[in-house]
């Protein structure tokens, strides 16, 4: 799940977007079963294959992309019943069935199967690339996106640009008994390891949405509100925002407003329970 | 026909290719043959606003008095027959020239528009993404080629239901059909003069397929070495299209990612209206709006933009070599929109398609005086014939 809300702080040329992304996390193309055709089996692809024009296949990948109706069910279930949690209006399923009408027209199937039962949420479906285009033109018109693995990449990648880059979206990944907070985008950052120039706040959000997950809602806050008031009071921006300080300065800045916004006495120390039954709710 | 491989000492790929595929030809003769002194194209119209805006294309060319015929071939979903579909193949095969709607896929049957490509074995699909001034974008200075490779990949229709509840698709790369991408991307870039070529991939999760894939295109740079070569995963690509666009030049890519990054930079430079995507194969070209849209809401409504298929209809006069009508024809287009303002609803107008048309053709008429405009074929004088048409 990632959540890419634009924010006043960051300057992005559309404003007022909101988007929930949900993605597949488990199957479709990442399914990592990929093999390197023995001749035998070029043989009998050859026939279907419409481009059997290569007399000599000499290299011949490919990668089975699965879609299962259990998972598609589940993460459809999950998306609708988060919409529904968080007062959303839209749920919108991106898929490309044109083209691979079994494995996506499955995806979708099931995605009309469970949006049957929640009649007060709008559902609707859309092309991967008309939905790409879309985010590009008029990203305000998206509410919740569901989507196998592949086009969660992409899109969720397309919303976090949109939003101000890799380092403002924190992501979370829900299973049934576990769930791993991260960077919205994935990246390693090999590139600016060492060099105390990463922007820490998708990982800080990331942490703060750790924190509401167990129930901890006012840390939670805390670490959010005192993120935002270090890029927009304080004026401190790492390089990728189009700022000049590093790392440690944004940090020590977070700590500092996080010690102003948390009085030493008298904050309540103690586990907040999980009141609400979806324990999914809010959280992003 | 003579193949762009051709021009290169390796003969890597005609060990590959059919024997009857390396026939070459003399460069002076034109390689498209015209009855009487008239080309004939093709006309696909496929669904949704395609038929309407092959009208128009029609009503563009005539204008411009350009030297072609058309051919008609009513292939959409509704007449989707097998024989309607062999005649529209045929007729491409003998023309070498198609204007194309997109075709909607129906539920049960393959997509015609793959199975067409597969067909005619249309490898490369290019969409030139150049920000106007005419179209206000949040982006300036964007001038992208997207090769995407249009054959293979996630497209190649392979799926089946192993079993009840578990489907499996199929992606299928192949050694030969990248290293044909990878070369016709160079040579682009090389006459296009461009100076950087990004493939895009996701070879951290795909490592065999895409793997592959890089491979391919790294051996191709390795000829050309004052062309920049760099990979890009695609979502990071996707992300740094929409923060920073400007720092991509020429981009190759297999089939799916090529889906959406055109359509991303589609829709930095526009919309679906203003983008014009080309196939090329190795014998035969087929020309069609670049994000493929039947348009199916918009259909009879009149609303439609045809900037786009008039852009297509443009980049194949120039692929026949008619390069003023060509000019003539974008010039058009583009003065439409800029000077007399008029813009139909996508871009943020009030103009019907007909209204815009008529402009269009007023525009035309005005650009090329009515006494000496010369009618001569012009002859193909480039060797490389993808020079300059995107």
């Amino acid at each position: 799940v990632i959540r890419c809300k634009s924010s006043p702080v960051v300057p992005t040329r559309h404003s007022d977007i909101d988007i929930l992304v949900i993605r597949e996390n488990t199957e479709g193309e990442y399914s990592s079963l990929e093999h390197e055709s023995v001749p035998g089996v070029v043989e009998s692809l050859k026939g279907e294959i419409s481009s059997g024009k290569y007399e000599l296949n000499f290299m011949l990948f490919t990668l089975f992309s699965v879609i299962t109706r259990a998972k598609s069910l589940k993460i459809a279930r999950f998306a609708f019943e988060i919409a529904k949690h968080a007062d959303r209006k839209k749920v919108t399923a991106v898929h490309k069935a044109n083209i691979m009408k079994l494995s996506d027209g499955l995806f979708i199937e099931c995605c009309r199967e469970i949006a049957a039962e929640y009649p007060d949420i709008k559902f609707d479906t859309m092309i991967v690339d008309n939905t790409c285009m879309q985010l590009v033109n008029r990203p305000t018109q998206f509410d919740v996106m569901v989507m196998p693995n592949l086009y969660g990449n992409i899109v969720s990648n397309v919303c976090a640009g949109l939003v101000g880059g890799s380092g403002f979206v924190a992501g979370s990944n829900y299973g049934d008994h576990f769930a791993v907070f991260e960077q919205g985008t994935r990246n390693t950052g090999l590139g600016i390891a060492g060099r105390n120039i990463a922007n820490p706040s998708g990982i800080l959000f990331a942490a703060a949405n750790m924190l509401k997950y167990l129930g901890l809602d006012q840390h939670c806050s805390a670490i959010k509100n005192a993120v935002l008031n270090t890029i927009q009071e304080h004026k401190i921006k790492t390089p990728d925002i189009g700022g000049t300080s590093t790392t440690t300065q944004f940090v020590e800045c977070v700590l500092n407003e996080i010690i102003k916004l948390t009085p030493s006495i008298g904050f309540n120390y103690e586990m907040q329970k999980a009141t609400h039954a979806f324990r999914f709710k809010d959280i992003d | 026909m003579q193949s762009i491989l051709k021009l290169n000492s390796r003969r890597v790929l005609s060990s590959i290719l059919p024997s009857c595929r390396s026939i070459t030809t003399n460069l002076d003769t034109p390689w498209r043959t015209a009855y009487g002194g008239k080309y004939t194209v093709t006309l696909i119209h496929g669904d949704g606003v395609g038929p309407e805006l092959m009208q128009h294309v029609k009503a563009a060319i005539r204008c411009v008095r350009a030297p072609v015929e058309f051919e008609d071939i009513p292939l959409s979903s509704n007449e989707a027959s097998d024989e309607v579909f062999e005649r529209a193949i045929t007729a491409v095969k003998r023309n070498g020239i198609a204007i194309k709607g997109n075709i909607a896929s129906q539920n049960t049957t393959n997509s015609l528009n793959v199975l067409l490509r597969t067909r005619l074995d249309l490898f490369a699909n290019v969409i030139r993404c150049k920000s106007s001034p005419v179209v206000p974008t949040r982006h300036s200075d964007i001038d992208i080629l997207v090769i995407r490779e249009n054959t293979e990949g996630e497209y190649s229709s392979l799926e089946h239901e192993s079993v009840p509840g578990v489907v499996e698709s199929l992606k299928v790369i192949t050694r030969a059909k990248s290293l044909k991408i990878a070369r016709f991307a160079f040579e682009i870039a090389k006459h296009a003069d461009r100076k950087k070529v990004t493939a895009v991939h996701k070879a951290n999760i795909m490592k065999l397929s895409d793997g592959l894939f890089i491979e391919c295109c790294r051996e191709i740079a390795a000829e050309y070495p004052d062309i920049k070569f760099d990979t890009m995963i695609v979502d990071n690509t996707c992300m740094q299209l929409v923060n920073r666009p400007t720092q991509f030049d020429v981009m190759v890519m297999p089939n799916l990612y090529g889906n959406i990054v055109s359509n991303v930079c589609a829709g930095l430079v526009g919309g679906s209206g203003f983008v014009a995507g080309s196939n090329y194969g190795d014998h035969f070209a087929v020309f069609e709006q670049g994000t493929r849209n039947t348009g199916l809401g918009i259909a009879g409504k009149n609303i439609a933009n045809p900037s786009g298929i008039l852009f297509a209809a443009a980049n194949m006069l120039k692929y026949l070599g008619l390069d003023q009508h060509c000019s003539t024809i974008k010039n058009a287009v583009l003065n439409t929109i800029q000077e007399h303002k008029i813009k139909t609803p996508d871009i943020g107008g009030t103009a019907t398609t007909t209204q815009f048309i008529e402009c269009v053709l007023n525009e035309i008429i005005k650009l090329t005086p009515s006494i000496g405009f010369n009618y001569e074929m012009q002859k193909a004088t480039h060797a490389f014939r993808f020079k300059d048409i995107d």
